[in-house]
């Protein structure tokens, strides 16, 4: 039987450097790193040498890292964090996201919009990138957050970052010289006040973490959320990046914990195993993952007929392929690949739960018909050759079943 | 998630197939929602002066285009239904299907189990080419 994951954007294992450094702080050195014992003071040091880790991964300050429970929490607290921050009750304020987004984004702004936060979500091209000018046209005056995907989770098209750091810029420098009579809004608003002069720029990075640029000065980000267990790090521990000076109210109460932004006692082995994932980032072997995606690819369209590739092959990390198969339904191959040992996913609805298939898929302008029959593979370093021929083959032999099977 | 007993159908489904000169034929489903089904029956040919609802199902084989659950609970029907007479038949419902499968996740049971519909409506269809006036040779 073979044992082939193919699923890497879902979860990576934990690297076992990364467990071997995470061990002693469970047992061991168990301290609360906010005591100031010795036992307390010993893991806040391994806290600070993580945060430092990470603060270096994306050439921030220290205090500008906050760790949370994860990316959904980090999104949380970005998109809330900002919005409470902002008087958002009695003005009325706009923020920008886009239609692809992953839930943790996509369902907070839609828990906003019910409390009278007017949203717009932006539309990608049928490339599966969202074009800086159809962002740009969705800003008002009273826009104060904009949130975009760094890297899709289900097709892994790259999203121009920077280009949107730069627009976002843009906006802000000529915000602050305007004439505010010359702003309706704001006039009415009675006040030219801090809160409305700033665009926040967020980005959900959790995909991109392994494969792209990072520094956050670079993209000119305010806000940026990673996970651990995406890059070979442990599940239960992400990274919010908040930029100093970025008007924030913090979403879960308790002690001063994480510069008062993120209450909650330190999480000293997954802070640790966080730290020395990003430090791992840097000696991965990103070519050896291309080549196999590209030999993925090409073997694919040489086996199967009416496979169709679905978002951009230039604007991907080099883990990501999402195809469509066309005429047969993409939770039974993932059934009988599973059945061969194979792990893959789904934009099906018949694996989601709910009766739509993937939003991802749909906002590129798939059909229905070619969102049911999508797969998505995300491959890891480990992934060898001989995996990818057996899984061609597989692939194969049951869409030729399933193609059969079906109604004519 | 599945039971062994839809695993076991989705693998390898029982009377999956067509019947070229089936007596009745039945298809429901939509590619939109991504399942579709097609049921034929075959009908006794001892019992062909009794009643549609007498008649025994002799033979049944189904198309499904669909999720695991969809394969392995019209698989399921087909076994239930062979050998019953088109009123037995009919009676059967999804939670029967759902049951003999050893039990479905509750989502499934309302979008996945098709194939009581489509034998209803190859029933229907049957009947309603029986009320037909067959065409002037």
């Amino acid at each position: 039987m073979q044992n082939i994951y193919f699923d890497n954007a879902a979860t990576t294992p934990v690297n076992k450097n990364v467990l071997e450094v995470m061990l002693p702080y469970f047992c061991e050195i168990y301290g609360n790193a906010s005591s100031l014992h010795s036992f307390g003071q010993e893991a806040l040091k391994a806290v600070d040498e993580a945060r430092a880790k990470v603060a270096n991964f994306l050439g921030c300050e220290t205090n500008e890292i906050i760790f949370t429970s994860g990316a959904t929490e980090a999104d949380n607290l970005a998109i809330m964090g900002v919005v409470f921050a902002n008087n958002y009750l009695e003005k009325k304020i706009h923020i920008i996201t886009t239609e692809f987004e992953h839930p943790a984004v996509l369902e907070t702004c839609k828990y906003l919009e019910k409390q009278g936060v007017e949203v717009s979500y932006v539309k990608p091209g049928s490339d599966g990138v969202i074009k800086v000018e159809d962002i740009e046209k969705e800003i008002k005056d009273n826009t104060i957050l904009i949130s975009v995907m760094y890297v899709n989770n289900e097709i892994g098209t790259i999203q121009p970052i920077k280009e949107i750091g730069q627009l976002v810029k843009k906006i802000n420098s000529e915000r602050i010289t305007r004439d505010p009579s010359t702003s309706s809004s704001l006039r009415s608003d009675s006040a030219r006040d801090d809160t409305l002069r700033q665009i926040y720029f967020h980005t959900d990075a959790v995909q991109a973490a392994l494969y792209c640029e990072m520094n956050v000065e670079n993209l000119g980000v305010d806000l940026m959320a990673i996970s651990g267990h995406k890059i070979y790090g442990p599940k239960g521990i992400g990274v919010l990046y908040i930029k100093k000076g970025t008007r924030l109210q913090k979403i879960q109460h308790g002690g001063h914990h994480e510069f008062n932004k993120r209450a909650g006692t330190l999480n000293t082995p997954l802070m640790v195993g966080m730290g020395k994932a990003v430090e791992l980032i840097q000696t991965r072997d990103l070519n050896k993952i291309k080549f196999l995606r590209d030999y993925l690819w090409q073997e694919l369209q040489k086996n199967i007929v009416d496979v169709s590739l679905n978002g951009s092959w230039e604007d991907r990390t080099p883990t990501n392929l999402n195809v469509s198969v066309q005429g047969v339904e993409g939770e039974a191959l993932l059934l009988g690949l599973d059945m061969a040992g194979i792990a893959i996913s789904t934009g099906s609805a018949c694996s989601s739960g709910s009766l739509e298939p993937s939003h991802v898929l749909m906002s590129i302008g798939l059909s229905h018909e070619a969102a049911h029959g999508s797969l998505r593979i995300t491959l890891g370093e480990e992934n060898t050759k001989e995996e990818i021929d057996y899984f061609v083959q597989q692939l194969k032999q049951l869409a030729e079943k399933f193609r059969q099977m079906a109604p004519k | 998630m599945y039971s062994s007993i839809v695993l076991e159908h989705f693998k390898n489904p029982h009377n999956q197939g067509v019947i070229l000169d089936a007596d009745a034929v039945g298809q429901v489903g939509n590619p939109v929602c991504g399942d579709i089904m097609k049921l034929y029956l075959k009908f006794s040919e001892a019992d062909k002066d009794k009643s549609l609802e007498e008649r025994v199902i002799e033979d049944i084989k189904f198309e499904t285009l669909g999720c695991g659950a969809a394969i392995a609970s019209t698989s399921m029907l087909t076994d239930l239904a062979k050998g019953k007479t088109v009123a037995e038949a009919l009676k059967i419902t999804k939670q029967n299907v759902a049951d003999a499968l050893g039990g479905l996740p509750a989502v499934k049971i309302h979008c996945s189990i098709l194939a009581t519909e489509a034998l209803e409506k190859a029933v229907k269809n049957y009947s309603a080419s029986l009320e037909r006036p067959s065409p002037a040779v």
